[in-house]
């Protein structure tokens, strides 16, 4: 019988939520949480679960994956599965980088699953399988059976097919293959330019992927004279939420206005941002939203002018699409209100 | 500024400046007032440095501590 490792994250090893999001890297003989479900679908053993906390391996990533590896020294294993991961941005980096990880150490096949919008997949689909999953762990036994069907494939030897017929996102890897019209390239590329030339729909062959990139913007002179803004994602809010800005796939951003304050006091602003423990940032947002040292730089006269109001949104689960229109939508303030440069806070 | 560099670098962000962790980005709760301040003091820093400084390629901007 063929043997397969599962590595799973804090919250699906029902260990804890984002409390325990820091939670050692751990492996486990036998089956946890969505490694039974694995288990059930898949031509294998799933022998060992590894689990590890989402924060953990996202803040000391190098020591998470020499952790696992070790773990992986001593065992048999022919596949290594992790997630699904859905929306769940840690997560899914997580699973890719472990994935990415034991494929090269261990030159094992390694398969995770999650949603397209989950930023693990543009970081990670050019060096593991990346199924496309659902948004939300609703979809847990469809991705893990998409997953354990393609790993059967590779476990019982049987050819698999292009990434839209297998349902992972392209890797950028390239295939010869015979088309049976035995048409040249040189006439199907012709008849597709007769096609577009007549605003008809056709298929390219290879399609150039978009690089989303923005231009470098050019560095502020005088420091000195610059008008700063600050922005964040991770929603710091006035204690009443007045925008109501979503606490997750946010499509609401606020402005504040702090100008007259010294520093974000607890209590007067809180985060509403679901994707971390708000404990530490209700207690002091200034660790978000650095207001309290802008105020010193701009006493000394580091900066010029600091812009009198914050920019909130939420970034966890919130569309490229969604977050793209917010971000336009701000820089448009930004421009009118004359700002030379930002400080952005992610969480 | 952000934790995971990786998706800041992936996503096309061209000054980077990282941050302690996620739920806490500049001031560590577990540890006195007076040392997160100073963490915040030093990494805004960086990043206000970094608003004025010419760069070819994506970069991460070091911080120390």
């Amino acid at each position: 019988m063929k043997k397969a490792v599962h590595y799973i994250n804090q919250f699906f090893a029902g260990i804890g939520g984002e409390e325990m999001a820091d939670y050692k890297p751990e492996i486990r003989e036998g089956l946890v949480g969505p490694s039974l479900a694995l288990n059930s679908m898949i031509d294998a053993e799933v022998t060992h679960t590894i689990i590890c906390g989402d924060n953990f391996m996202g803040t000391h990533t190098d020591e998470a994956v020499e952790e696992i590896l070790k773990f992986l020294e001593g065992i048999d294993f022919d596949i290594f599965i992790a997630g699904p991961a859905f929306n769940a941005g840690r997560y899914g980096v997580a699973c890719g980088t472990i994935c990415k990880a034991v494929k090269e150490k261990f030159n094992v096949e390694a398969i995770t699953s999650m949603n397209e919008e989950n930023p693990g997949v543009d970081m990670f689909k050019k060096d593991i399988y990346i199924f496309k999953g659902g948004k939300s762990a609703a979809k847990l036994r469809d991705d893990v059976k998409k997953m354990a069907d393609f790993a059967n494939k590779i476990l019982n030897g049987k050819k698999t097919g292009s990434a839209d017929e297998e349902g992972f996102f392209e890797r950028g890897i390239r295939s010869q293959v015979w088309i049976d019209d035995k048409k040249t390239a040189a006439r199907r590329g012709v008849e597709m330019l007769i096609k577009k030339l007549n605003n008809e729909e056709f298929v390219t062959e290879l399609p150039i992927p978009k690089q989303d990139r923005v231009d470098i913007a050019h560095p502020i002179k005088d420091l000195s004279k610059a008008n700063i803004a600050l922005v964040t994602t991770g929603g710091i809010v006035p204690v009443e939420n007045p925008d109501r800005i979503q606490s997750a796939s946010a499509t609401r951003w606020g402005k504040y206005d702090i100008s007259n304050l010294e520093r974000l006091e607890s209590g007067v602003y809180k985060t509403i941002h679901a994707g971390f423990d708000p404990a530490a940032a209700d207690a002091d947002p200034n660790v978000i939203l650095p207001l309290d040292v802008m105020k010193e730089y701009l006493r000394e006269g580091k900066i010029g002018k600091l812009h009198k109001y914050f920019y909130s949104t939420v970034g966890t689960g919130t569309t490229q699409k969604e977050a793209s229109r917010m971000g336009k939508e701000i820089v448009e303030e930004l421009k009118k209100d004359k700002v030379d440069g930002v400080i952005l806070v992610s969480t | 500024m952000c934790n995971l560099v990786p998706v800041a670098l992936t996503v096309g962000a061209n000054r980077i400046v990282p941050t302690i962790s996620i739920p806490y980005p500049l001031g560590d709760p577990l540890t006195p007032k007076e040392q997160q301040y100073k963490l915040r003091y030093h990494r805004v820093g960086v990043a206000l440095d970094a608003l004025t400084t010419e760069i070819e390629d994506q970069t991460v901007f070091k911080v120390k501590f």
